[in-house]
């Protein structure tokens, strides 16, 4: 295994309604970078009754080291899938911390410092499923971050799925990898690489 | 030791290491069901180590401790809990509940029915003397419209359940109802609801002299003997008695008498399946 | 030398490890009614107990069947699991009272919400401590276990079963919704790595055992119904045969005992975590999840150049006293941050007596004490 990158409570909060399948890509993400990366990771979250509609929100700490304290307090990463949740979350993203955001569903963007895709009518029309949004986003954010490799991403998602429904996701996956790269650009989240000379 | 001796078949069952007398008035009927069920568990042959009495609190529920089988004294309508559990955990055991009206149709009324519901293997004995007896003669949900108890000084004035008509809507497998006058017949109920599978439940009427009767117009505990003799009439000629003449009479015997399988056998056998299936 | 064997790593939920958990240590029964946010352990429950050999999962009608359910298990000798959330709790106070007192080893486990009421369903508090401790009516001991992140729900489930069947007592384990509801990697001990504890079973013949007799430890041993001894289970004071008695000397002989097989123990029972406290003038006593707030705090006090130190209380009751004295021996201030108004600290000023000055810090609005906060007062001294 590729030697990890050094973090030290990298934070990342992903919000947006109930039914978009936030807790799940914030446990398929943690999972994959707990079990896959090696990283101490803790994932919490936070939802009302509704099991459809309501607002919700999952937390990921991502650290080299143990982690003390679950919770995510000063954003490192904002993912915002709704105008509600960006308006709701943006003011606890650290500066410099990056903002992610469905596109189609973020009017109203609270900064011009976002990287936006229409995540959901990405999954609808190029994938043909909606409810595979989320996996979209994970592909996404698997470029984004550099401290993730794609394939142990990859796999990693493919190990929790039920197979009925793995192959619809990874091409969900690899769909959100390569917009990202496009769009995005290489270097989106250059701010986030450590240089082995840096590493402790 | 104090050993208990004697012809009867009850001596050997009785603990001898338990300090008698018993807790129970004269005139009452918990000592004829507890010699009826005795009898009915050594026509059944059944050993002693294989009986788990369970007793909820009231009168009915100090029966338990003067029997030589497990047994478990609980909390007050809970009995049938802890025998889900028992059963549950090993079902080889025979299972037996004993509760009063308040017991089992008062505060154990949800358990009561779901335990029907779910047809789990225990018999339901429910000692019904219309009244709260150990507590001093509080209403229960058994005691007949119009009558006076301590709670209802000026007379009762809700209705009363009907045991038989609650265990079968319920869902129970056996369903019977017998009284302390009528021994040998509520004996034949008893070894019944035993060797069934499922779900038992047996009313035993038996008659609280001290507590409902003298404050019923019952002046001496064997008036309430001859009113079980008079009012109780075998199921198959009640249903042929007009409406008039069913006044103040309560049909006995059983009610209910199916087969189907009890809640730990279907749990078994669903087991036995998934872990065939490997799990999947 | 033979290599330890790798654990299987999961990333899992606080209430998933809890299941592990008690797998682990032998629980082949699981009796609950679902509420949030505890139904996860229910719900894999029911999933993995059908799988096991002879484990047996029932849904109940509501708690107070549960605890009725499973007490009754457990004296047909299962070991046996519950898990609810505070109104749920509430209602499983009367068989709690019923399994201290026939001595019926069993683990409830809590995930603490909102309060008082239906409260906050889906919120974390931890106002269910002094219930936990006083919920059920009688002096009675109780024995009440809590855990901070997900590998520790996994090894006080395990703690907690043992503790149950050594002392045959139910022991309630203390979890809150962030704990519960946490996703960590956590490891599972492979079998031999962690310590199994089973109750004693009477090895002398049935005509000679007496259910409730004295013995070295104060804690009789156990036979499962239908296994030859017959005997009387109560929840009345009874005497050494199990009959019920209202003879003083017997009242006091069973209550005395009661209480005592678990206070004597105290060493084997009072768990804490310590960090930084050896030279500690400034200590932070926390439980559950905002323990971890606590350690966060702490370490960042540390790095401004104020000795701080966590006293993690593992075990709630009895209350770890000795481990409080000794960091009394140095500490001017004691910090107790809880998510309730309170409860904690009430017995971390009664271990105190006024010694060093005692800061609360409560929250009842549905969210975790932060480390800010707690760094604040601290940094206060």
């Amino acid at each position: 295994m590729k030697q990890q990158q050094q973090l030290h409570r990298f934070e990342i909060r992903f919000s947006g309604l109930g039914g978009q399948g936030i807790i799940t890509l914030g446990r398929v993400m943690g999972q994959g970078l707990a079990l896959g990366h090696g990283y101490n990771v803790t994932q919490t979250q936070s939802y009302g009754p509704e099991a459809r509609g309501g607002s919700s929100r999952c937390d990921l700490v991502i650290s080299s080291e143990p982690i003390s304290y679950p919770k995510a307090e000063s954003l490192d990463l904002l993912v915002a899938l709704s105008q509600e949740a960006c308006n709701a979350y943006y003011p606890y993203l650290k500066p410099g911390g990056a903002l992610v955001l469905e596109s189609d569903l973020v009017k109203q963007p609270p900064t011009n410092r976002f990287l936006g895709l229409p995540f959901t009518s990405l999954a609808r029309d190029k994938v043909g499923v909606a409810q595979a949004m989320n996996t979209v986003v994970l592909g996404a954010l698997s470029h984004l971050l550099p401290f993730i490799s794609q394939s142990v991403m990859r796999k990693s998602l493919e190990s929790s799925l039920p197979a009925k429904i793995r192959a619809v996701n990874v091409k969900a996956f690899n769909l959100g990898h390569r917009l990202a790269k496009k769009e995005w650009g290489d270097d989106a989240g250059e701010v986030w690489r450590v240089e082995d000379s840096e590493r402790d | 030791m104090n050993e208990i001796t004697g012809n009867e078949i009850i001596h050997q069952y009785l603990r001898h290491n338990k300090k008698f007398p018993h807790v129970l008035c004269a005139g009452c009927g918990h000592g004829i069901v507890l010699g009826t069920l005795i009898r009915a568990i050594h026509t059944l042959a059944i050993p002693k180590d294989d009986v788990v009495i369970v007793a909820g609190i009231g009168c009915s529920g100090r029966l338990a401790v003067y029997v030589d089988f497990n047994t478990v004294h609980t909390t007050h309508g809970r009995a049938l809990t802890f025998a889900t559990g028992i059963k549950m955990a090993n079902p080889k055991l025979n299972v037996i509940c004993i509760m009063g009206d308040g017991d089992a149709l008062s505060i154990g009324g949800n358990h009561l029915i779901h335990a029907a519901r779910r047809n789990i293997g225990v018999t339901a004995l429910i000692l019904n003397n219309n009244i709260y007896g150990m507590t001093g003669g509080q209403s229960s949900p058994a005691t007949p419209e119009g009558s006076t108890t301590m709670t209802n000084p000026y007379g009762q004035l809700d209705a009363s359940f009907d045991t038989v008509a609650l265990a079968r809507g319920a869902g129970a497998n056996y369903v019977a109802r017998g009284t302390v006058f009528h021994v040998k017949r509520l004996e034949k109920i008893m070894v019944e609801a035993i060797s069934r599978p499922g779900f038992s439940v047996v009313e035993a009427i038996t008659p609280c002299h001290t507590q409902y009767g003298r404050k019923n117009r019952y002046k001496t505990p064997v008036d309430m003997y001859k009113w079980l003799k008079k009012a109780a009439v075998p199921i198959d000629r009640y249903e042929e008695m007009t409406e008039e003449q069913r006044t103040d009479r309560l049909p006995i015997g059983v009610f209910v008498a199916e087969d189907r399988s009890g809640f730990e056998e279907r749990y078994l056998s669903l087991q036995a399946q998934m872990r065939a299936k490997g799990g999947k | 030398m033979a290599r330890p064997r790798k654990r299987k790593e999961i990333f899992a939920l606080g209430n998933e490890a809890v299941v592990e958990g008690a797998l682990l240590a032998g629980c082949s029964f699981y009796g609950g009614y679902p509420i949030t946010p505890s139904s996860e352990i229910m719900e894999i429950m029911a999933a993995r107990l059908p799988l096991t050999e002879d484990g047996v999962f029932i849904q109940l009608e509501d708690e107070i069947a549960s605890m009725g359910a499973i007490i009754g298990a457990s004296l047909a000798g299962r070991k046996v699991l519950t898990a609810t959330s505070g109104p749920g709790f509430s209602l499983m106070q009367e068989n709690l009272g019923y399994a201290i007192m026939a001595e019926t080893p069993m683990v409830l486990v809590n995930v603490m919400r909102g309060g008082p009421s239906t409260g906050l369903p889906t919120s974390p508090a931890q106002g269910d401590v002094q219930q936990a401790r006083w919920g059920t009516h009688g002096d009675h001991p109780i024995i009440v276990l809590s855990a901070s992140n997900v590998q520790e729900c996994l090894d006080m489930t395990i703690t907690a079963f043992n503790m149950a069947e050594k002392y045959r007592t139910p022991v309630i384990l203390l979890l809150d919704e962030v704990t519960a509801h946490t996703r960590e990697k956590i490891e599972i001990p492979n079998p031999g790595e962690f310590e199994v504890f089973s109750r004693t079973v009477p090895s002398m013949p049935p005509e000679w055992y007496k259910p409730y007799e004295e013995t070295v430890r104060g804690v009789p041993p156990m036979p499962p119904l239908g296994s030859g001894y017959r005997f009387h289970v109560t929840g009345l004071v009874h005497d050494r045969n199990g009959f019920p008695t209202q003879r003083p000397e017997e009242i006091v002989e069973l209550l005395e005992r009661l209480h005592r097989k678990i206070d004597q123990f105290f060493y084997d029972i009072q768990l804490v975590d310590t960090i930084e406290t050896a030279d500690a003038d400034v200590v932070v006593i926390a439980y559950g999840s905002v323990a971890r707030s606590a350690e966060l705090a702490v370490r960042q006090a540390r790095e401004n150049g104020v000795r701080a130190g966590l006293l993690k209380l593992k075990t709630l009751f009895p209350y770890p006293r000795r481990q409080t004295e000794k960091v009394l021996a140095h500490a001017r201030t004691l910090v107790v941050p809880e998510m309730n108004m309170g409860q904690m600290s009430r017995e971390v000023k009664r271990v105190n007596m006024g010694r060093a000055s005692v800061r609360t810090i409560n929250r009842i609005d549905g969210q975790i004490v932060t480390p800010s906060e707690i760094l604040k007062v601290i940094m206060q001294g």
